[in-house]
């Protein structure tokens, strides 16, 4: 068995690399959601309703937290796209804040005093569950689905004019996108047992979008790298000099924004990567 | 007498209280290479955004293959034949070479396995086997996998033709194809759309470059204002007194004697 540290920081890992495939889709076809927490939320607590009064089993408690939250991000995709750039950014965010504010007074929720999920979810199926997620978006952004998505991200008239619904793109990649914030939720709710509002704050929309977006969101490699080192390296920072840790971390992450503002990961990096690795393995 | 596969008929459009088209028809043949010209601001582009659908036009009617596109989705009018490049170059700037040129497929792509097949991952795949042959075709010469951003502007030209043509049109619109390209390219660029027209594709060109649009078209229409003020031969374009008034402007003409 592993041990109970490396368990928690494998648990979360794997939160945090679902929720960022969920706000990358967002992003990869040119839109910024700032309201990650919302939709994480959402997944949440219809997961800990269904489990909590319904006794559902953890698998239907967990698609309805999926469905739940693709199906809001379906329904606020509409109102969502006729705004752009900044302004959306700020559209998603206001949603985020509507539904924690909707949470915190909800008796039936538990308000401020959260909720507590029955059914236990192991760290062994957070970590199954990243995997297919992770195999999912790479093989959606290496089909015509995914081609079409960076090409609304590039120009979305002349993808217009090269014969892609680009309405039905964005609202496609913002309803998944929604779905997987809400599973990375569900599977909180059912690994950590008790949910509550607060944690589902501001702070943790701006970070998922900071995985995204320092990651890169040009290929699938992207939030990989953005969510492991977002949630790993202030780990690695904790063994050495505790006071000074997220100082280092703050400094790292403003360098990797001025040499690298298109994200870590980009297309070129990638294709350059994948040469040297088919070389050496040639040898 | 055969039909003609574009009809543009008395097209007008406005810009506020601008009106920068006015009553603009003509009809393009199939297999016929036509050249746009006319003075900056003449309205050329304007009728390329029309066409496409990326302006909507105020009063008029376009008709292509006999059927009235006028209020067309823009996104639709590509699966029926149209197609067309941009005067500033609208590649998508983080893709690659290919996966620019396999965005001219799109339209091709109508059902969902097709949508959700992960082209990326095979290589002998028949998107990627076309694409390929149409680039080597057209003697573009670069590394594949390079990003657009990355190369320089006349190649970059070419690979707008080249996406243009993956959606196998009917009617082929480019906005100055040859702008930037040196005299050799711009030979090469000539033979190829020669090539093209010679497959049936219709050809319809903006350029400023007379010589080019000596070497391909054999129709000519020119815009001044808004207005079409010739339509004919490229041979017949060089000695009409109103398209020497609008490019050269009346006392101009005066000076040097031309009557």
């Amino acid at each position: 068995m592993m041990g109970g540290y490396v368990e928690g920081i494998i648990a979360i890992l794997c939160i945090n690399l679902i929720f960022a495939y969920g706000i990358y889709l967002t992003a990869a076809s040119g839109q910024l959601n700032l309201g990650g927490a919302g939709f994480q939320a959402i997944g949440a607590y219809v997961a800990g309703v269904c489990s909590n009064y319904f006794e559902l089993p953890i698998v239907f408690s967990v698609l309805g937290g999926i469905l739940g939250a693709g199906l809001i991000g379906f329904l606020i995709s509409f109102p969502v796209l006729r705004t752009r750039g900044v302004y959306m950014v700020l559209a998603t965010f206001a949603f985020a804040l509507v539904i924690s504010g909707i949470i915190l007074n909800s008796e039936f929720l538990g308000g401020a005093t959260g909720m507590v999920v029955p059914a236990y979810a192991p760290v062994e199926v957070l970590i199954f569950s990243t995997f297919i997620i992770i195999l999912i978006v790479f093989w959606l952004m290496a089909s015509r689905v995914g081609l079409a998505m960076r090409a609304v991200h590039d120009d979305d008239v002349v993808s217009e004019i090269m014969g892609v619904n680009v309405k039905g793109i964005q609202v496609f990649s913002f309803t998944l996108g929604g779905a997987l914030a809400g599973l990375s939720g569900a599977l909180y709710a059912h690994h950590y047992s008790f949910i509550e509002a607060q944690y589902f704050n501001a702070v943790l929309s701006i970070f998922v979008l900071l995985f995204v977006l320092i990651g890169g969101t040009q290929t699938a490699w992207g939030p990989l790298f953005g969510a492991s080192f977002f949630t790993l390296v202030p780990e690695i920072l904790r063994l050495g000099d505790t006071e000074w840790r997220y100082v280092i971390f703050g400094i790292l992450i403003v360098l990797m924004m001025i040499f690298r503002p298109q994200g870590v990961v980009t297309r070129t990096f990638v294709h350059r990567a994948s040469k040297i690795f088919y070389r050496t393995a040639e040898r | 007498m055969a039909v003609p596969i574009l009809q543009i008929n008395c097209i007008t459009k406005f810009f506020g209280g601008l009106k920068v088209l006015e009553d603009v028809s003509f009809d393009l043949m199939p297999g016929q290479r036509f050249g746009l010209i006319g003075p900056n601001g003449a309205g050329k582009t304007t009728v390329f955004n029309l066409l496409s659908g990326v302006y909507s036009v105020d009063s008029g009617s376009v008709i292509l293959a006999n059927q009235d596109i006028t209020n067309l989705p823009i996104r639709k009018r590509i699966g029926l034949g149209l197609s067309r490049s941009f005067q500033n170059i609208r590649l998508m700037p983080h893709l690659s070479v290919l996966e620019n040129v396999m965005m001219g497929q799109h339209c091709q792509a109508n059902r969902i396995t097709e949508m959700i097949k992960p082209i990326g991952w095979t290589k002998n795949n028949r998107w990627r086997q076309r694409a390929l042959e149409t680039i080597k075709d057209a003697g573009l010469e670069v590394d594949l996998d390079s990003t657009v951003s990355e190369l320089p502007y006349g190649v970059r030209k070419k690979i707008e033709v080249v996406r243009a043509l993956m959606s196998k049109p009917s009617v082929l619109m480019l906005d100055e194809p040859a702008a930037g390209l040196n005299p050799q390219e711009t030979i090469e660029l000539a033979g190829f759309l020669r090539g093209i027209s010679d497959s049936n594709v219709t050809l319809l060109l903006v350029e400023h470059d007379m010589n080019f649009i000596h070497a391909i078209c054999e129709k000519v229409v020119v815009l001044n204002f808004g207005l079409k003020i010739f339509e004919g031969t490229p041979k017949e374009v060089n000695r009409n007194k109103a398209v020497l008034e609008a490019y050269l402007g009346t006392s101009a003409m005066e000076s040097s004697g031309v009557t």
